[in-house]
């Protein structure tokens, strides 16, 4: 192993945590204190933004400079504080209500802007901590408190959202894939730019079981593709099937069956600049395609508050005033003696 | 040629100029107020957009007119103008009631056929009459003497037809004995990259100039007094600009550096077009996508160790209160600038009022005190933004400064400080000893109950802040009833010891009177010219203007109960009226209040002041 400067402990709080036992949000935690020690950056360096919902207490269990903010508004705060002080590495968590409902427009906007920061979105189609309300990523005809006879809405799918907002970074994984959620989280916080991450994530209240089609041991391995850059897609329990292109479309396909062969299988390009292909990727949802984990798009931008740090500085050196009072005697003035 | 003229003298003098909103009338208005400025007047200015970003031309609905005040002991834009420039029927009928009885009106003939009142909705062939015009016209052939005047000049008629103000400022230039080389001078600096455009508006502006010579058998020209100005330099600056200039020097003076988070507004949306230009000063200025980022984006700055500012104005104070909170909750530094206009829901945009004192002071849930200082005139905003920054670093405090759309756009002349006449601004920061006694991100300054601000990237001060309850001593969240009810006596305290780092209210006008008036904010210029008014007439008033609304200056109870009448006067139905009555609850306070999107007239004070004193 290597030499690492911080062990994840270095990142945990000492609060105590207070989500529900066998809660999905226990594993992101602790695979983000692991991320975060891979990743070496020194806790006062780090901040943990988050708006207002069970997965948005996860500020208060880090050791880093934190804030639990209001609901909704985590991504403009995150932009704030990132455009104010760049050399900070900003991490935002939310939900799928906080990030895409009272949120949304925050959401897309920071995307759009692609801010330099990496955004944690803990998607367990509910609403928890109001004790069980239907959420904008809830499927047609869910049927909740709110919702008693089935919605009438279809849902939002967060990395259509995203690449709708032109999103540079677009990774998932799901809640009990410790391994994969770790690898996003590194990723995510190496890209520059608005890193976008989607867990899977269980809620043992008010909505368990909602992945369980996804996240089931027996059939994980034929619903799930785990795509890495410069591989191929390969997936199944023997790494037998894989993704080809058909038409417009993609196609999973069984190698040696109806004359596929490992040739023909795509090879994962998540630099690619067209995201055609990684949105394609990333709404595949585990039925007749397999829901796809890991970094799906990965692309280079510039970022948000790079460009405004570079631009005062441009300004500044190219105009040279040093001050307010510079500035002022330089515009039409007069004398009184 | 004066000498040869009929001279009035005049301490102060009043000209409104009015036309199209493409009429360049605020070109005409502003070189007027500068170069009368140069010759050593006060002046205050005022401008009246029409709603409408472009009207039909030559209609009501497009009629923009600027208006300035000249003179000695100028506070105010005036309430009437002496000189109406005009230049068509439908700004002579839109301005006729801002023109004194006797005063005099000045229209482009050229622009008063039949079509063009028609136009203006006029029903009769006497217009001066239909609208009850008293005072004396001059009817000056303006288009035509614009058109001979540019005939060689290749522009085309368009071209031609926009050197108009110019020729109505050579006009009032004449009139009021401005040096015409001054006016020049402002022109070209406008038009320094269009030689061409510069040279047939000069061309112009001295045919007007001469136009005036000519005629002057027909009309009275005007001296107009000038007072002993305190020596310095001087620049004209309008309330918004000043807001933005405020807040700057507040950076330098604090070492934080500026960002803004904003959305577009009237009429606060200049402060965020000057802020964005002043990234020459290292100012971070974002436009976000809507008002709640807007203050969100500066509460993460805030948090970032910024000195972070929204600007908005009503509507956008409402979307604002939840982050406002969090920002009372999370006891950060925030300025949350308020820019007045007529209300409700969006109400009367372009127009001024002081309706939204409530909504800054409690406009929040839960008991969620903050800071409010109130700027009483343009150059004053400077100064008030300045000083909700100092409150807003040295307190930890999120502060509303309020202005509004009266002062946003007025301008008047500004003498430029020296940096040394502004404090240092010192941010109550976390100390390095602090970590070893156990520092709590809640642990508060026995003295003030103000916090201690440890900015990211510290190493060893990791903080969680939030919105939760926080336990008093462990900082740690908490549901305590106890401590709730603990930590909410400790952010009211922290408002209310402000008090000890703001100066007193002054009593101006005669101290020794039985009349105290009060305002507060925008009002000043108009109160302090009616209080010296009543004062020369024998009425005896002393007077109170509060720019400090919470917490208020520490002599504040002890100057109300000095009189046996108080009143306060404000554009709204009584605010801050009712604000002082809780607190002063011996004493009967009275009231003058207008609500119509428009400032005080003068006389409208003096009125009301004599009617209470007689009651």
């Amino acid at each position: 192993m290597e030499d690492m400067k911080y062990t994840a402990a270095d990142y945990k709080s000492d609060q105590y945590v207070r989500w529900c036992p066998g809660c999905g949000d226990h594993a992101v935690l602790n695979v983000l204190h692991k991320a975060m020690a891979e990743l070496g950056i020194a806790p006062h360096m780090t901040a943990v933004i988050s708006g207002i919902g069970c997965s948005s207490r996860l500020p208060y269990y880090m050791n880093t400079y934190g804030f639990h903010t209001i609901h909704g508004r985590g991504g403009a705060v995150a932009t704030g504080f990132k455009v104010a002080n760049p050399e900070m590495t900003v991490w935002q968590v939310c939900g799928d209500g906080d990030g895409l409902a009272i949120g949304g427009n925050h959401f897309i906007h920071e995307v759009r802007r692609n801010v330099d920061l990496n955004l944690l979105m803990l998607n367990n189609k509910i609403y928890g901590l109001t004790k069980g309300q239907y959420s904008p990523t809830s499927d047609r005809g869910f049927v909740s408190k709110s919702s008693p006879y089935g919605t009438t809405e279809d849902p939002f799918i967060p990395a259509e959202l995203a690449f709708g907002a032109r999103g540079t970074f677009f990774a998932r994984s799901i809640d009990v894939e410790l391994k994969i959620s770790q690898e996003v989280m590194v990723a995510a916080a190496k890209h520059k730019g608005c890193s976008v991450v989607e867990i899977l994530q269980n809620c043992m209240i008010f909505n368990n079981g909602i992945h369980n089609y996804i996240t089931d041991r027996a059939t994980r391995a034929d619903r799930t593709i785990h795509l890495v850059h410069g591989e191929k897609m390969l997936f199944g329990a023997n790494m037998d099937k894989g993704l080809v292109q058909d038409g417009f479309g993609l196609k999973a396909v069984t190698l040696g069956e109806d004359g596929y062969t490992i040739d023909d299988v795509l090879v994962h390009d998540a630099h690619c600049q067209s995201n055609f292909l990684h949105q394609q990727l990333a709404m595949m949802d585990g039925h007749d395609l397999p829901l796809a984990v890991g970094v799906i798009r990965d692309v280079e931008a510039l970022t948000y508050d790079q460009e405004v740090k570079n631009q005062v500085e441009e300004v500044r050196a190219k105009k040279g005033l040093k001050s307010l009072r510079d500035l002022v005697l330089s515009g039409e003035t007069w004398e009184v003696k | 040629m004066l000498e040869k003229t009929n001279v009035k003298v005049l301490d102060r003098v009043v000209v409104r100029f009015s036309g199209d909103s493409g009429d360049g009338m605020q070109l005409a208005g502003n070189i007027f107020s500068n170069v009368s400025a140069g010759v050593g007047n006060q002046i205050s200015t005022f401008p009246d957009y029409p709603a409408e970003v472009r009207a039909p031309q030559g209609t009501l609905s497009g009629v923009s007119g600027f208006q300035v005040h000249i003179g000695k002991g100028v506070y105010t834009p005036g309430d009437k103008a002496d000189v109406l420039v005009s230049m068509n029927p439908a700004a002579l009928k839109q301005n006729v009631k801002f023109l004194k009885e006797g005063g005099v009106a000045i229209v482009d003939i050229d622009s008063f056929k039949k079509a063009d009142l028609d136009k203006a909705l006029y029903t009769t062939d006497e217009p001066y009459k239909e609208i009850g015009l008293k005072g004396e016209v001059v009817e000056v052939p303006m288009t035509s003497m614009v058109k001979a005047a540019l005939a060689d000049s290749g522009l085309d008629l368009k071209s031609v037809m926009k050197c108009k103000n110019m020729f109505a400022l050579g006009l009032v230039c004449w009139l009021f004995d401005r040096p015409l080389e001054s006016a020049l001078h402002y022109l070209h600096n406008k038009f320094a990259k269009k030689p061409a455009i510069y040279e047939a508006n000069a061309k112009v502006m001295q045919a007007g100039y001469d136009y005036g010579h000519n005629i002057h058998a027909s009309v009275s020209t005007y001296r107009i007094e000038s007072d002993a100005i305190r020596p310095g330099t001087y620049t004209d600056v309008n309330g918004n600009t000043a807001t933005a200039w405020g807040l700057i020097l507040a950076s330098e003076k604090s070492g934080l550096p500026l960002f803004l988070g904003s959305y577009p507004i009237t009429p606060a949306t200049d402060i965020l077009h000057e802020l964005a230009k002043r990234k020459d000063l290292g100012v971070k200025a974002c436009q976000m996508e809507d008002e709640i980022a807007g203050v969100c984006s500066a509460i993460g700055a805030s948090f970032a160790g910024n000195l972070a500012v929204t600007s908005t104005s009503g509507p956008g104070l409402a979307l604002k209160s939840e982050g406002i909170g969090l920002a009372v909750m999370a006891e950060l530094p925030l300025v949350i600038i308020d820019v007045q206009r007529g209300g409700p829901s969006t109400g009367l945009p372009t127009k001024t009022e002081q309706t939204d004192l409530r909504q800054a002071l409690y406009g929040r849930n839960g008991e969620s005190p903050l800071a409010v200082v109130a700027a009483a005139s343009p150059t004053d905003c400077f100064n008030m933004a300045f000083e909700a920054a100092r409150i807003a670093v040295e307190h930890l405090t999120p502060v509303v400064p309020l202005t509004d759309g009266f002062l946003a756009h007025g301008s008047s002349a500004w003498r430029i400080p020296d940096e040394d006449e502004y404090p240092a601004i010192k941010p109550n920061f976390v100390k390095p000893e602090m970590l070893e006694s156990g520092w709590k991100p809640y642990m508060r300054n026995e003295e003030t109950e103000v916090r201690y601000w440890a900015i990211p990237g510290t190493p060893g001060f990791q903080h969680r802040l939030g919105g939760l309850e926080k336990d008093y001593n462990t900082s740690a969240i908490s549901t305590d009833p106890a401590n709730h009810e603990k930590m909410v006596q400790a952010r009211q305290k922290k408002i209310d010891l402000i008090a000890r780092n703001i100066p007193e209210v002054e009593v101006q006008g005669n101290p020794d009177a039985d009349t105290l008036l009060i305002g507060w904010g925008g009002t000043y210029g108009h109160l302090y010219t009616a209080v010296e008014e009543l004062n020369r007439a024998g009425k005896p008033v002393a007077f109170a203007h509060f720019r400090y609304i919470c917490p208020l200056p520490a002599n504040t109870a002890d100057v109300i109960s000095r009189y046996k009448r108080v009143i306060v006067a404000e554009l709204n139905n009584g605010q801050f009226a009712d604000y002082l009555q809780a607190k002063n609850p011996m004493t009967d306070i009275k009231r003058i209040n207008k609500v119509q999107g428009q400032p005080f007239l003068v006389q409208e004070i003096i009125d009301g002041v004599t009617k209470i004193m007689e009651a």
